[in-house]
């Protein structure tokens, strides 16, 4: 009997057998992939994999906020902290980076430079951000030998717009 | 008809329809000014298509896109576009959107027309004339009308239904719309029926609405149409929600995350069927609308056929101006479903049925102070989508998006039945407004954290398949020199290597001069 259902278990842990690891994959799914490296990791990935190591806390991701750490610990039924500040702070509207385009030298260093090729351009010509790609990381920005990259708050439109929340109303008035 | 059927929840409410009913329609007189958002239906923004200082004709497309759920902008009448940019426009935020400003000349020179028989042209033909005319749902989405017709194509329409009720309180332009153009509503119907070849139409009423129904059941006498009736319904809010009317009429549900299209059912308001025969019959595109101007601040409530464009403050004025200048709030849309608009230099755009003019502040801005939920459950018996508004709020207080999503958030049509009946006064839906921005907010970010990391993963892959091929490069480069030396070497076994011997001499030399000085 035990024989068989160890043969039975067996062939299932190869048959079945999964593939990467998944709780890897979800940490990296609720991360939100500036690849910034704010977090002192070399990327996203990079993070989601020490955070499932037990290596590093889940609260070192400034882009994601407050939100993300929420539901990292929801993920992984540990206690939500708060943000730490060490590795930078939360922007409500994300930032885009601008390249000033009568400075720029088309050096390419930042084309270079970008995780998810946001930039466009070629050697001695001018370069210019997809702003619909990037991810606001300032990755960019220090390799950049004429300083001609501005992080600018990602343009808000009207469908960005938010209904208030009737409680933020209430709130102050429970107060006084 | 056989039976009607009910649904659940909704209210009477006071109609307040005849106040702005006293007074026939009329047309409102041009603007020197014509404000035109480049995008007033849901769906894609569309681009500008003429410049600063270009001369327009009534019926000029002036902005369009080529998305499919798209509906262009036409010149409301003739004038020279005197700028392209930001300016406020009638949404809930108080924001500016881009617009295009026409400086009228006066003339209302028309555009050259391209008149053909509809009768002629296949359902495709008529479905892009439609799209041309920049056709949207007149009944308040503004939902593009050519992709909804386009659906014809995939899914059966059994039954075509159209949206005769205007069931929120003082909104009376349909109303006048089926008074006076009870036949145009017919015939457009007649071009549905000639797209989508329905088995019935059936053209629902309030039975509020004794005069609509006695206008349009005579033109139909005048133009039969084959397999249609119009159907006095009775009056209840929201009975003209689509979800609602197909509820009443067909006894049938549309199920959770689908649409209309999907049991068999396409709905079209009267107002967009008079737009569709004014599309087909005479080429004209959408750039008016009948919008009813009523409320207890202004002087003379009516109806009035208004170019798009047109700012509610000229509206106002037509209406014989406000009683109350200082004490004038103003609410787009019905008392309802309606938002309440920022100032009266807004223009009135596709989705503009009424302007409100209130001496009080019907619907604020921000609604304050509430007192808590007694759980009496109130809003669960009016609730229209039978949903349970009770542990919505409570989930959406809470923030807890996922539980709402539970709840079937984003089945709520905002009706506003659950605000109404609350006795502590919460602003329900203004709840379930504020967590849908939410939920759509994170689902943005999604979507762009997923294409990041898509774009990222994409990026490493690629540097990896070039460092793989440097080195391959490198390699091949290596061998190869290897194997040069490899055969320079066996060539050389047999000589004495040059370079050696160039060395031998030297150091010779230098042997034989160390001698010599010593």
């Amino acid at each position: 009997m035990a024989g068989l259902f160890g043969i039975i278990l067996g062939y299932a842990s190869i048959r079945f057998k999964v593939e990467g690891n998944p709780v890897v994959d979800q940490i990296d799914a609720l991360l939100p992939q500036t690849q910034c490296g704010q977090c002192t990791y070399a990327g996203c990935r990079p993070y989601a994999e020490a955070i499932a190591n037990g290596e590093a806390p889940i609260n070192q991701c400034p882009p994601g906020g407050q939100a993300t750490i929420v539901a990292l610990a929801d993920l992984l039924d540990t206690e939500a902290l708060e943000l730490n500040a060490e590795h930078g702070e939360h922007l409500d509207v994300p930032l885009v980076a601008v390249i000033d385009e009568q400075t720029c030298i088309g050096c390419t260093l930042c084309i270079q430079a970008c995780p998810v090729d946001a930039i466009l351009g070629a050697a001695k010509h001018m370069h210019t951000v997809i702003a619909d790609e990037c991810t606001g990381c300032k990755l960019c920005l220090p390799p950049c030998p004429v300083d001609c990259i501005d992080m600018v708050p990602e343009q808000q439109t009207i469908d960005d717009w938010k209904w208030s929340n009737p409680l933020d109303q209430l709130m102050p008035a429970r107060d006084g | 008809m056989a039976r009607l059927y009910k649904f659940h929840g909704g209210l009477h409410l006071d109609g307040h329809k005849s106040e702005s009913l006293g007074r026939d329609l009329r047309s409102a007189s041009l603007p020197e000014q014509l404000i035109l958002p480049l995008r007033q239906h849901i769906g894609e923004y569309n681009k500008p298509l003429v410049e600063v200082g270009n001369r327009v004709l009534k019926g000029d497309v002036i902005a369009a896109n080529s998305s499919l759920i798209c509906a262009a902008v036409h010149a409301p009448t003739s004038g020279t576009v005197s700028a392209i940019g930001n300016y406020p426009v009638a949404h809930p935020s108080g924001q500016r959107d881009s617009c295009i400003v026409i400086d009228v000349d006066g003339e209302d020179e028309a555009a050259r027309a391209d008149i053909v028989n509809p009768k002629e042209l296949d359902s495709e033909a008529l479905i892009q004339r439609i799209c041309r005319a920049g056709i949207v749902g007149l009944g308040g989405a503004a939902f593009p009308t050519s992709p909804k017709l386009s659906r014809g194509k995939t899914h059966t329409v059994d039954t075509l239904i159209i949206n005769g009720v205007e069931c929120e309180p003082y909104i009376t332009c349909d109303d006048i719309l089926m008074r006076n153009y009870a036949d145009e509503i017919i015939r457009g119907s007649a071009y549905l029926q000639q797209i989508l070849s329905p088995q019935t139409t059936l053209i629902a009423i309030e039975d509020n609405k004794p005069e609509a129904i006695a206008a349009m059941q005579e033109a139909l006498l005048l133009q039969p149409l084959a397999n249609t009736e119009i159907i006095a319904i009775p009056t209840i809010y929201p009975s003209g929600g689509e979800k609602q009317l197909i509820q009443i009429l067909t006894g049938k549900e549309v199920p959770h995350g689908q649409f209309a299209f999907d049991i068999g059912l396409l709905c079209q308001n009267v107002g967009t069927c008079v737009a569709i025969t004014r599309a087909l019959e005479q080429d004209q595109p959408l750039i008016s609308r009948i919008v009813t101007c009523t409320g207890d601040n202004v002087s003379q409530p009516g109806n009035w056929e208004v170019r798009f464009g047109t700012p509610i403050s000229h509206l106002i004025e037509q209406a014989g101006g406000y009683k109350n200048p200082d004490n004038a709030f103003l609410v787009m849309g019905g008392p309802m479903m309606g938002f309440a608009l920022h100032s009266d230099r807004l223009p009135i755009v596709k989705a503009s049925n009424c302007i409100m003019v209130m001496r009080e502040q019907t619907i604020p801005h921000t609604p304050g102070y509430h007192d808590e939920c007694i759980r009496c459950s109130k809003c669960t018996e009016v609730c229209p989508a039978q949903l349970l508004p009770q542990q919505l709020y409570w989930h959406a207080r809470a923030q807890a998006w996922d539980r709402t999503l539970e709840f079937k958030l984003f089945d709520c049509i905002e009706c506003g039945c659950c605000s109404a009946v609350c006795p502590s006064q919460i602003p329900l839906v203004q709840y379930y407004r504020a967590a849908k921005s939410e939920i759509r907010a994170a689902h943005k970010a999604q979507f762009k954290s997923d294409r990041a990391r898509a774009r990222f993963e994409f990026r490493e892959k690629r540097l990896l398949l070039k460092k793989q091929a440097d080195e391959e490069r490198r390699r091949l480069k290596r061998e190869a020199l290897k194997q040069k030396q490899a055969k320079s070497g066996a060539a050389a076994d047999g000589a004495p290597d040059p370079v050696q011997a160039a060395l031998e001499r030297v150091r010779e030399r230098k042997k034989a001069i160390r001698e010599e000085t010593r």
